[in-house]
C-alpha cells in the first residue's frame, strides 16, 4: 500500500439553510428504520446526521443558527477505547467505524461521546410501505440491541477504490461523496481525504473560518466547520 | 440492661440460634412466597424486554444507562455492608461483632448476586453478555481491556468469589455441628459442606489462618469494586462524572448504604427470629455511631463534589449542576440531602433518640437516599450532554420498575431462605476457647 486515505470533511455553515436533505439521503443511502411519532417524542430517532438549531435573539428577532451534526469520526475517538468488545475502532484510513455483529449494547460508547451521535436500535428495525422496497442492498440492516453511527458512507468509499483500483490510479478529489455531501443543495458539504493536501477539504480545514466542533476536548475531529467569526 | 450475649452458657446459645433452623411459620413461608412471586414478576419483565428490545425501557437519547445502572451501583454498594463490618472487626477483634458478622457477610453475597446481574439486564443483546469474558473463541478476539466494564467485571467476579470464600470460611465449625443431629435431608447437606471438619487443633488453627488473610484480601478487594464501579463513570468525559473525587466517593457510599442494610436485616432478624437477646440495644448503638460518622463522610463528599463544580462556574458543569440541584431533578437531590444527613444526624446524632427503633428509621432513611444519590448521578449528566441541542430526559417504564422491585423480593427471598439453612449468627464464635473444647 502506499498513501493510505484520511477522509474528513468541511461543513461551510454560513451556507447552511437547515433545508434536511442532508438527513434524507442518509436514511436513503444507510438503511435507516424511520420511527414513530411516538418513538420520535421519547428521542429514539436514529438520524446518523442531524440539523441541530440554536436560537439567537427574542422573538420576533430571531436569528436561527443550523449545524449539521454527525459523526465527527475523531482520531482521539472517546467512544473507542470504552467498548469492552471492540465493536467500535478505528480503522487504517482514520474513518471510526462500528462493527455490528461484535457489538452487545453496553451504551458506553454513546455515553462517552461527546457530540452525541451515536444511535442505538431501540427494537427491531421497521419500514411503513413501500420504504421496506427500497433498501440500499449495500448496507446492512442493523438488528435490535446494537449502537449505530454515520460511516462517512463507506461503502460508497469502498466501491469507488475498487473502480480506482482497476484503473491502477489513486482516488481523485471528488471520486467519492458521501450521501450527505451528495445531497447538499447548497453546496456547503465537502469530503475528501485530508492525507492529499491539495484537496479541497484539506484547503478549507486551513480555512481561517475553519473550527472543530469541541476540539478543547482533544477528541481531533476530522469534520471542519466553516463560519466567519464576529 | 440485658447481659452481653457472650456471658450466657455456650450450651443456651447454642439452642436459642440453632432453634431457628427447625422452626417455621406460616407466615415466614408466606413472605417468602410473596417475595419469590414478585420476583419471578421482575423475571417476567426482563423476558419481556428481551423479547421486545430495549426500547420497552424509559432509556432514550441521550440517556443511555438510566434505572438499571442505578440499580447496579446501589446492589454493589449495599454489598459492602459485609465486608466492611466484619472484615475490619475481625481484623480489630472487637469482641461486641459475633452476633452481626454472619449476617453482614450474607447480605454481600446476595447484594452481589443481584446487583452482578445488572450489567446483563442492561445490554441490548443480553444474550450475547459472555462476549466480554475472556475465551479463546471462534472470533479471535479478546476483550477490550482498555474498557473499564472490563476492569468492572473482573473487579465483580473477584469480589463475588472472595466474599463467597468469606461466608463460607466462618460456617464450616457450624454446619459441622449441625451435621451431628438432624433431618436426613438436612444431615446430607450440612456433612457435604462441612468437608470432613473435625475440629482438631490443627484445622482450627488452619481455619484461623484462612479468615485472618481472607479479612484482608476482601478488604482490599471491596475498596477497589466501588473504586471500579466509580471509574465506569469517572474515565468518561461527560460534565460532572469526569471526577477524580468520584473513586472514594463511591467507596463511602457504598459503605454508608452497606451499614445501613446490615442495620436493617438486624433489626428484622432481631423481631423474626426472635434475637432480642443476641442483637442487642449495643449493636444498634455501635453500627449507629458508624452509621453517623459515614452519614457526615457522605455530606463531606458532596459538598467538595458540588461546590467546587458551583464555584468554578463552567457551563457544560454548570448545565449538570442546575439540572440536579434547581430544576429537574432538583426534588431527588434535596429529598436525597434530607434522607442521607438530615434525617441521620437528628436520629444518631442525639443521644437520648439513638433507640433501636430510631436507628431502623435512619437506617431505612440512608438506603432510599443513596438510591436516589445513584439516580442523581446517573442520568443529569447523560441528560445534558455538551451539545445543548441533545439535551433530553428520562423517566422510567413499568419494565424498569418492575425489575427494581424484583430485586428487593429477591434479596428478601434468598436472606429468608438462607436464615432457615444456617444459623443467621455464628455459633461456634461464642464457644470458650474452642480448641481446648475438643
Amino acid at each position: 500500500m502506499s498513501i493510505t486515505y484520511r477522509w474528513g470533511m468541511a461543513i461551510d455553515l454560513d451556507r447552511c439553510t437547515g433545508c434536511e436533505a442532508c438527513v434524507v439521503a442518509c436514511h436513503a443511502e444507510n438503511n435507516l428504520p424511520v420511527s414513530t411519532p411516538e418513538q420520535a417524542a421519547k428521542g429514539r430517532t436514529a438520524h446518523w446526521i442531524r440539523v441541530d438549531r440554536y436560537y439567537e435573539g427574542e422573538f420576533p428577532d430571531v436569528k436561527v443558527k443550523y449545524m449539521p451534526v454527525l459523526c465527527q469520526h475523531c482520531d482521539n475517538a472517546p467512544c473507542e477505547p470504552v467498548c469492552p468488545v471492540h465493536a467500535t475502532y478505528h480503522n487504517p484510513e482514520g474513518l471510526n467505524v462500528q462493527v455490528y455483529n461484535r457489538c452487545v449494547g453496553t451504551f458506553y460508547c454513546a455515553n462517552n461521546c461527546p457530540y452525541t451521535v451515536r444511535y442505538f436500535n431501540w427494537f427491531e428495525p421497521e419500514w411503513p410501505a413501500p420504504l421496506d422496497l427500497q433498501h440500499n442492498p449495500d448496507v446492512a440492516v442493523r438488528m435490535t440491541g446494537v449502537m449505530e453511527k454515520c460511516t462517512f458512507c463507506i461503502q460508497r468509499i469502498k466501491r469507488a477504490k475498487e473502480g480506482a483500483a482497476r484503473d491502477g490510479r489513486r482516488l481523485a478529489d471528488g471520486d467519492v461523496n458521501p450521501a450527505c455531501v451528495q445531497s447538499c443543495p447548497a453546496e456547503a458539504m465537502v469530503f475528501g481525504d485530508l492525507n492529499d493536501p491539495e484537496s479541497r477539504v484539506s484547503r478549507l480545514a486551513r480555512n481561517g473560518r475553519a473550527t472543530r466542533l469541541l476540539e478543547e476536548l482533544g477528541t481531533k475531529p476530522k469534520v471542519f466547520y466553516l463560519q466567519k467569526v464576529k | 440492661m440485658a447481659p452481653a450475649p457472650e456471658l450466657l452458657p455456650y450450651q443456651r446459645i447454642r439452642e436459642d440460634l440453632f432453634r431457628p433452623l427447625s422452626r417455621v411459620s406460616r407466615r415466614y413461608v408466606l413472605a417468602t412466597v410473596c417475595a419469590f412471586v414478585v420476583g419471578a414478576a421482575g423475571l417476567a419483565a426482563w423476558a419481556y424486554q428481551l423479547r421486545r428490545g430495549m426500547g420497552v425501557t424509559g432509556l432514550q437519547r441521550p440517556v443511555f444507562w438510566g434505572f438499571y445502572i442505578v440499580d447496579f451501583v446501589f446492589w454493589i454498594g449495599i454489598s459492602h455492608a459485609g465486608t466492611l463490618i466484619s472484615a475490619i472487626l475481625r481484623l480489630t477483634d472487637a469482641a461486641w461483632r459475633k452476633p452481626v458478622t454472619r449476617a453482614a457477610e450474607a447480605i454481600t453475597v446476595f447484594a452481589l448476586m443481584i446487583g452482578g446481574m445488572f450489567p446483563i439486564i442492561h445490554l441490548g443483546r443480553a444474550w450475547l453478555f459472555f462476549w466480554l469474558l475472556p475465551y479463546p473463541n471462534s472470533r479471535l478476539l479478546w476483550p477490550n481491556f482498555r474498557s473499564p466494564l472490563l476492569w468492572d467485571l473482573t473487579a465483580i467476579v473477584t469480589y463475588v468469589t472472595g466474599s463467597i470464600i468469606y461466608l463460607y470460611l466462618p460456617l464450616i465449625p457450624d454446619v459441622a455441628q449441625l451435621a451431628e443431629h438432624n433431618t436426613p435431608w438436612r444431615r446430607k447437606l450440612y456433612r457435604a459442606l462441612s468437608l470432613g471438619w473435625t475440629g482438631s487443633d490443627r484445622e482450627w488453627h488452619a481455619l484461623e489462618r484462612a479468615m485472618k488473610l481472607m479479612a484482608c484480601i476482601i478488604l482490599a478487594v471491596a475498596v477497589s469494586v466501588h473504586t471500579v464501579v466509580a471509574w465506569d463513570f469517572a474515565m468518561a468525559v461527560a460534565p460532572m462524572w469526569h471526577s477524580t473525587i468520584f473513586g472514594p466517593y463511591f467507596v463511602a457510599g457504598a459503605i454508608f448504604s452497606g451499614i445501613a442494610a446490615l442495620l436493617i436485616v438486624m433489626s428484622l432478624l432481631r423481631k423474626v427470629l426472635h434475637l432480642e437477646t443476641y442483637l442487642t440495644p449495643h449493636h444498634f448503638r455501635n453500627l449507629g455511631k458508624l452509621l453517623l460518622l459515614m452519614s457526615l463522610l457522605w455530606l463531606y463528599f458532596t459538598m467538595s463534589e458540588n461546590l467546587t463544580v458551583w464555584y468554578g462556574n463552567e457551563p457544560k458543569e454548570m448545565a449538570v449542576f442546575g439540572a440536579r440541584t434547581r430544576a429537574q431533578y432538583a426534588p431527588y437531590f434535596w429529598i436525597m440531602v434530607v434522607l442521607n444527613f438530615v434525617i441521620p444526624f437528628v436520629l444518631l446524632g442525639i443521644r437520648r433518640l439513638r433507640t433501636i427503633a430510631n436507628t431502623t428509621i435512619a437506617a431505612v432513611c440512608v438506603v432510599v437516599g443513596m438510591w436516589l444519590e445513584r439516580f442523581v448521578i446517573v442520568v443529569p449528566t447523560l441528560a445534558n450532554p455538551r451539545l445543548p441541542a441533545a439535551a433530553s430526559s428520562y423517566a422510567p417504564t413499568w419494565v424498569e420498575i418492575a425489575i427494581t422491585a424484583a430485586t428487593f423480593a429477591a434479596m428478601a427471598m434468598l436472606y429468608m431462605i438462607f436464615a432457615k439453612l444456617f444459623p443467621i449468627i455464628a455459633v461456634w464464635e461464642f464457644k470458650p476457647h474452642p480448641p481446648e473444647d475438643e
